[in-house]
């Protein structure tokens, strides 16, 4: 019986401490989600109810040229951050890990510095520095197409340019990452492979490269759901002109919702996405933890 | 020259190699500094814009500072409402900090400690909370707030922010590693479940504590998406979102506009600087990469 009792006030007691997270994530989360889900089937505006259509919405999804476009252009921005990054933040890695004490913490600080930064900051910066008449680095990008270029107003140089600026701004997380990895390499298999006189891409490609492929996929993965989201950077540096050219999916759940007035439509394009993301999200896990269980 | 070069090889072929490791090194160490100053001059630049006079940051190419002015600052701080927004991010970024990191600890506590039924459930909902996308659901959380009427309120700002599973799953990770032997200690002494987790296991994880609530102050002074949505009204936006409205009030007036930049990143640089290793554990442990 005591036990029991016992029990029961345990159970008690557990309640009132996952409480606060039960409640506030049925309420901004688990609601709105399903809300958003019901909303998806309705001719509703955004504030305000609507009429049950049906699959309407999604079968429009599929017709709509501006969807189809913005499907194509995160797929870009993928193609054009998620590996250069990767291979980037590595490079830098390795070098860090070369250096030691203070330098090897100053450096890191200097790699860091702009992953800290409010997106409109570093939005602001890049504006500046490519201003078309006063831009610090017009005259770099003169050279490669032989004048000046209005590079967030030109289709072929606007998502490039966006994904340089994201790279910069979010590239120090995926070097603190690797540095992690490097640190985990046991010293005595360079000492072993220096033995056998290793060279350095000898070291690399049969030591390192092996060892830090766990860390290599976990950056990968994390950094493609992450750039699947893009919306602050394209928002304020192009709003995802010019012709369309950089517009995204969140671009165009937000124009939908809040300046066409079509809450159920915008629903339609937000819960595709959320699937997108999170079946990529679970295939991810599923990845990680096969490789911790291995 | 030849003759000293080649002399020692006939001893032994170590120190000739260990001669050009010393160089690889030194240029590989040499290329990594060049890189991390290039990396950073974005940000030197918006400095040494910030502290010239608008007249002369136009086609001013010298890398150097040649100036030291603060009239940007000065104009930026009196003639936009960047205190205000301060003020509005100071607030909610606090808020939600000491919310999320409490409601995280006593829910992982739960999770981590007490057998209760729905125990499995409640994790799995965490878990998958996580891998799903906050950001898609914006549309419906407007209208849950427009219902409520918390548009351009600071509650408005702060309540979606406080759902954060990766806290509860750090949380939860550390309280699993704390010994047996230390909570029976406290039972005996007649404590609760609240006795336990309040002194004990947090004393044990003021580390980790510190680590989550660096991690989502930053997140959340960073946060722009959701802000953007929910204020419309000057007076009530946070940093992030409140300077790209200087923009249109300046025109294109660099120096003012480098140094609302500068103003609005140094809290999170500060921050950074003070606790750069809690930052880069904080990473570490919530990317799972280590723990």
């Amino acid at each position: 019986m005591a036990m029991i009792e016992n029990r029961r006030k345990k159970s008690l007691v557990a309640l009132t401490m996952v409480t606060p997270f039960l409640v506030t994530f049925t309420i901004f989360f688990l609601y709105p989600m399903l809300k958003m889900i019901e909303l998806s089937f309705t001719d509703a505006p955004l504030i305000g109810a609507g009429q049950w259509i049906g699959f309407d919405n999604y079968a429009k999804l599929l017709s709509d040229r501006l969807f189809t476009i913005s499907l194509k252009n995160n797929a870009y921005f993928v193609a054009l951050t998620v590996v250069p990054t990767t291979a980037i933040a590595l490079l830098i890695a390795l070098g860090i890990s070369r250096l030691s004490g203070v330098r090897q913490t100053l450096v890191m600080a200097l790699f860091f510095m702009p992953y800290v930064l409010p997106v409109s900051v570093v939005t602001e910066i890049w504006a500046w520095m490519l201003d078309l008449q006063f831009g610090i680095l017009q005259p770099l990008i003169a050279l490669i197409s032989g004048k000046p270029v209005a590079v967030f107003k030109n289709p072929y140089w606007v998502m490039p340019t966006v994904a340089v600026v994201t790279i910069w701004w979010t590239n120090g997380f995926n070097v603190l990452l690797f540095l992690a990895g490097l640190r985990n390499v046991p010293a005595e298999l360079y000492e072993a492979a220096a033995l056998d006189g290793a060279t350095t891409w000898q070291k690399f490609s049969r030591v390192t490269w092996p060892l830090l492929w766990p860390v290599t996929a976990l950056v990968l993965t994390l950094q493609l759901i992450l750039q699947l989201k893009i919306f602050d950077q394209i928002y304020l540096l192009s709003g995802g002109g010019p012709f369309n050219s950089s517009y995204v999916l969140l671009l165009k759940v937000y124009r939908e919702a809040f300046q066409s007035n079509n809450g159920g439509y915008a629903s339609a394009v937000a819960t595709v996405v959320f699937l997108l993301i999170a079946v990529i999200s679970v295939l991810q896990f599923q990845l990680l933890r096969i490789r911790r269980n291995s | 020259m030849s003759d000293v070069l080649t002399a020692p090889r006939s001893q032994t072929r170590r120190p000739a190699k260990s001669l050009a490791r010393r160089i690889e090194n030194i240029v590989l160490s040499t290329i990594t500094l060049v890189a991390a100053l290039v990396w950073i001059f974005p940000l030197y630049w918006t400095l040494i814009t910030s502290i010239r006079s608008d007249e002369n940051v136009a086609g001013n190419a010298s890398l150097l500072p040649d100036e030291f002015r603060l009239n940007a600052y000065v104009n930026a701080i009196f003639n936009t409402r960047l205190m205000t927004w301060y003020l509005n991010s100071v607030g909610t970024a606090v808020i939600v900090t000491v919310l999320v990191l409490f409601i995280s600890m006593l829910c992982a506590y739960a999770l981590s400690q007490i057998r209760f039924p729905g125990r499995g459930l409640l994790y799995g909902v965490v878990l998958a909370s996580f891998m799903v996308p906050a950001q898609t659901l914006v549309v419906t959380q407007f209208i849950l707030m427009k219902d409520l009427n918390l548009i351009n309120t600071w509650a408005g700002i702060i309540l979606p922010q406080l759902i954060a599973p990766v806290v509860i799953i750090v949380y939860k990770q550390f309280f699993d590693s704390v010994p047996k032997e230390m909570r029976e200690a406290v039972v005996l002494d007649g404590g609760g479940e609240y006795t336990i987790l309040f002194k004990v296991f947090l004393p044990l994880n003021w580390g980790i504590t510190t680590a989550m609530a660096i991690v989502t102050f930053i997140g959340v002074w960073n946060a722009f998406f959701w802000p953007f949505l929910v204020v419309t009204s000057e007076n009530m936006m946070t940093i992030p979102v409140g300077i790209t409205q200087v923009k249109d009030a300046f025109g294109v007036a660099y120096a003012r506009l480098m140094a609302v930049a500068m103003l609005a990143a140094l809290p999170v640089i500060i921050a950074y600087i003070i606790f750069q290793r809690r930052v880069t554990e904080a990473i570490m442990i919530s990317s799972g990469v280590k723990g």
